[in-house]
Order: structure tokens, then sequence, then C-alpha cells
């Protein structure tokens, strides 16, 4: 298994992906080099617009390219993509369901030593309660390329969400990227893991430690966080009868609340949800961080046996 | 300037203020002052300086015209309905539920609105957007914007102001509806964006001050920018508040409220009158 970073994934998508189509247009905020957007711009400069650093402007601007026919891909990092341009998003670009495709590297506290300022960890509970947003966090290099495709096919908002270090590739090179379909990464009645980001590898180690005690875990892989495979999650709920959400995020509005909704709504079962819990981030390395915040695979595997417990 | 067309200009525009105050008056709220401030402006651009087809509100070679002080929707709505874009009978639906003429311009349901705006500050950026999108295709439509004076005060402005004159946007004109008040009062009082041309020009546009209910000098203003190359041109267009009814002039009070019955009426002869 080898590793590598989301957003040179998505730099290498991108690049490609203006070979094809001539509509596509790239902006970003004076950190191309960061998410990776230089790469399209070597190669397309006349498509590619740097913004400075005006993240407002940033998605004003895109949303007028959008209106005048053009697929922008609107680069920043997470933190600012959220939080500081916000409003513009939510009026400029997803009220008028314009085909702007915002694509947010170094997300969560991944990011690391730059600390709190720099670590989103409320971005996906943002973006997801904007009205027709879709909300997409790949969980590794190859899905984020076939996501990038996916987005572009597509008309309306995308939020997706990269992140800054190398993960480990889980997925095959012949991988099929199902916009609002969940993956199944490994079977398992006993209970089940839904993760998305960074969390789907922690989640796939945690399945085979706990295989090696006897319990078979399911995993499922929701990097279309919204909108979520309701279905596959009540089957889940229906065929383990027990839900431990992961990721890389606050537990509340993130991956684990939209969990929660659906099985509140469809099919209550006991539920943990394993993330960020309601503290800001600090600086560190990736690693003691995921440690510090209860995010390696142990922090899963006592997960799963809680949530065992509140099963029996 | 022609004078049949100032007269033809003149009545048009006095038909839109017409239209404000009885669509306002029949929502029972919205925004008078700040519409009728804007009127000539808007009425210069879709009865003389645009190039449209309300036939094709979506032709792609059309002007745009983007209203980022979203609260004067009236304004808007009552030109686009006047010019043929939709029936003049559904402007009394304003703010209605269920109406496409919501509280602030809502492009996917008014033909001829361009872009959603309301949350002020937001519609320079879009327009440049539009205009950077005309450069890339070699298009020669051209991009309109109208701003308020307050709204200036929002720093996205600043960044697109830095943005249009960085690229060179000469598709672009931006209008800044200068009537010096704002909800809590005189702009100069509440935060001043002044001095706003010179700021404007040190950010590198070509900038110029109006009387903006002047419809000679605002469609000199309109041709100069045709002509200018390289940069983008900002109007400072000097307005009164509620323009045209004279108990609605220079008063703050109108800023976001709706005449009663009876002053629609006393605003109606006036404008009849005129």
């Amino acid at each position: 298994m080898g590793e590598k970073a989301t957003r040179d994934a998505y730099g290498e998508a991108l690049a490609r992906l203006g070979e094809e189509r001539e509509d596509i247009v790239v902006l970003d905020a004076d950190l191309s080099k960061s998410t990776k957007t230089a790469k399209f711009a070597e190669r397309f400069p006349e498509r590619f617009f740097n913004m400075g650093i005006a993240e407002q402007n940033l998605m004003g601007t895109a949303a007028g390219l959008a209106l005048a026919g053009k697929i922008p891909f609107c680069s920043t990092f997470a933190v600012f993509a959220s939080g500081r341009a916000l409003d513009q998003v939510r009026n400029s670009i997803a009220y008028p369901r314009l085909n702007v495709k915002i694509v947010a590297t170094h997300a969560g506290i991944t990011v690391g030593e730059d600390g709190a300022s720099h670590q989103s960890v409320e971005d996906i509970a943002l973006m997801r309660s904007i009205p027709g947003m879709t909300v997409i966090v790949p969980a590794d290099a190859v899905e984020t390329e076939k996501a990038v495709w996916a987005i572009a096919a597509m008309e309306g908002p995308v939020y997706m969400r990269l992140g800054r270090g190398s993960v480990p590739v889980v997925h095959g090179a012949d991988y099929q990227f199902q916009l609002g379909k969940a993956e199944l990464m490994c079977p398992g009645q006993d209970a089940t893991i839904a993760a998305c980001g960074v969390m789907v590898a922690v989640a796939l180690e945690a399945a085979e430690m706990l295989a090696r005690e006897g319990v078979q875990v399911r995993v499922l892989n929701l990097a279309t966080i919204k909108p979520l495979d309701e279905e596959a999650v009540v089957t889940a709920a229906k065929e383990t009868g027990a839900v431990v959400t992961a990721e890389e995020h606050n537990i509340i509005g993130g991956l684990g609340s939209a969990v929660a909704e659906t099985l509140g709504e469809h099919f209550p079962v006991p539920l943990e949800r394993v993330g960020i819990r309601d503290v800001f981030g600090q600086s560190g390395t990736p690693d003691q961080l995921m440690a510090h915040y209860g995010l390696r695979a142990v922090d899963l595997i006592n997960a799963v046996k809680r949530v065992l417990r509140r099963k029996q | 300037m022609d004078p049949e067309l100032k007269q033809r200009l003149e009545a048009t525009a006095r038909e839109i203020r017409r239209q404000v105050i009885t669509m306002i008056g029949a929502a029972g709220s919205g925004h008078p002052g700040g519409s009728l401030s804007a009127v000539d402006i808007i009425t210069a651009l879709y009865f003389h300086e645009m190039r449209l087809d309300p036939a094709q509100p979506h032709w792609p070679g059309r002007d745009r015209f983007i209203l980022s002080k979203g609260h004067a929707a009236p304004a808007l709505y009552a030109a686009l309905a006047v010019r043929g874009f939709f029936p003049t009978e559904q402007l009394t639906t304003l703010r209605k539920m269920g109406s496409p003429l919501q509280g602030h311009p809502d492009c996917r349901k008014v033909p001829g609105v361009e872009a959603s705006t309301g949350s002020l500050g937001q519609g320079l950026s879009v327009a440049n957007g539009m205009a950077l999108a005309g450069k890339m295709d070699g298009a020669d439509f051209r991009v309109y914007v109208l701003t308020g004076d307050g709204e200036l005060e929002e720093g996205q402005i600043w960044e697109a102001a830095m943005a249009s004159a960085h690229y060179r946007l000469d598709n672009l004109m931006a209008f800044i509806d200068h009537n010096h008040l704002q909800i809590d009062g005189p702009i100069n009082q509440v935060m001043s964006p002044e001095p706003v041309a010179d700021k404007l020009a040190a950010f590198g546009w070509q900038v110029l001050t109006i009387d903006g209910h002047s419809f000679e000098q605002i469609l000199e203003a309109c041709a100069l920018a045709r002509r200018t190359k390289g940069r983008p041109t900002a109007v400072v267009a000097e307005t009164i508040k509620g323009r045209g009814v004279s108990f609605m002039e220079n008063e703050v009070g109108w800023h976001g409220v709706a005449p009663t019955a009876e002053e629609v009426e006393k605003a109606l002869k006036e404008l009849g009158l005129r």
C-alpha cells in the first residue's frame, strides 16, 4: 500500500482534465503551490487566475465565471474556503446553484504544525448545512482523481475536502468512484465503521486488528457526505446492528452527525462517533495530533468495543 | 444629447419610479430610497446603453448588469418588466409568497436578472468573473455593476476593485450610487468610505464623477468607458436617495420602509405631474 497526498492527485487530475475540457478554469488565492493548482497553471496559464490573498473575491469571481458558462475549480485551504468566504459561497455560489467546484486542501488537524488557525475542524459541517451543496471527502489519491472527473461531469456546486500530508492508497487504479454512493471496503456482520477521508485507512487497519480478535467489522467509505447514501447506512445498521463513525473533523455537524441523523430517522442502532470532540486543534506533527485527539486505529477499536457492549 | 432620446429616457424613468412606488406599496415592505436613487442609471443602461434582447434573456452576446445593492431590486424589476422581460402586471407580486420577484434579486427566478445579490459587497466580484470570461472568449459583451456607497464599507469590494484593475478589465464598468445615506444615517457619520473617487483611482481605475440623475452625463460616461482600454471605469454617481418623491428625498427613514396607501397616492401624483 503506497502513500500519496490527495492534493497531489488533485493537481495532476486537474491538469489532465484541462486537456479534455476547455471550459474548465482554475482559481486560487496565492496558495497554488500548496493546493497543487500550479500544475494546471503551468499547462494552461490563460485559464488560471490567481486572485491573491482575497478569498471572498475568489469565490465571487468563480461565481461570475460560472454564470458566463465556465466550470471554475476554486482552491484554497479548507479553513478559508469554508470559513472566511462562507457568505460568498452561500449567496454568490450555492443560492443560485452555480457550477462552481470548491476544492479545499489542508483540511483537518493533519495540517499539523501550523496549529488551530489553519486546522479546519468545522468545514464539513458548514458546507453540509448549505442547501444544495454536494460535499465530498475522498479517502485517498485514487479516489480524489476519480472524484475530480465526477464533479466536473455534474452540474452544481461542490465542496471537496482534501488533506495536506500523504495518506495510504486504499483503492486500486481501476476503482470506480460513484458520486452519492457508499463504498463497501470490507465485509462484516458484527458492527459497521463508517468513515471518510484519512479515517478510511485507519478504519481498515482497525478492522484488520479486530478480525484477529474474532470481531468482523464492516467498513463503509462514505466519501460523499452529502447527499449521503442513506440506503447503505441503513442497510449496514440493519445487518450489523451497531455503527461507529470516523472522521477527522468535529463530531458536531460532520459525517457522524449525518449518519446519526439518518439512523435516528430510519433505523436507530447504538452509535459511537469518533472525531474531534468539539475542541480546536494545536501545533504538532500529524501523528501526534491524531493520537492526541483520538483518531488512531486503537481509538476506533475501543469505539467498536463500546458500541458492541451497547448492542448486547 | 438628442432631445428626443432625453425625453424618452425621462418618461421611462418616471414610469419606472411609478412602478417602484406602486410595487413597494403593494408589498408592504421594501426599499424605496435606494431604489429611486438608482432609477436613472438603470434606465440609461437598459433603455439605451446595453445590448440585450428581452426575448432571449440568456443570449451569450448580451451585455450584463449586476445589481450589487440588491435591495434596490424594485428598480431593476421595474426596468426589466418595462423593457419586456416579463409582464408589468407581475410587479405587484413583489415579495409575495410564490412570486419570482424575491425581496432581493434571484437569477434563477427572474429572466434578465444576471446574479443573485443582496448580501452586500459581492456583486463586483461576480462582475469581474463575467468580464474575465468575456476576455478569455474574445467576446465583446460588456459588464455593468451598480453598488451602493454604503456598500463600499464591505471589504470584499476592495478585494474585487484590486482584481478588476489587476486583470485590466476594460469591459467592466461600475456605477457607485452615491446617495450619501445608509440605514443608520449619513455614510460619513456611520463609516465614511470617502474619498471614494480617490480610492478607486488609487486602485487603478479610471474614475468619473457625475450627476447620477443626468442622462447626458450617464451616457457620456458610458461612451468614455467604451473607448478606454486597459482599465476598468468607475462612475461615482452623485444621487439623491428617494429621488423623484419630494417627501422621500434625502430622508434616511425611507431606506427600508414601504409607503402607506395615502403616501403611494401622493407619490404617484408627484411623479405624474413632473
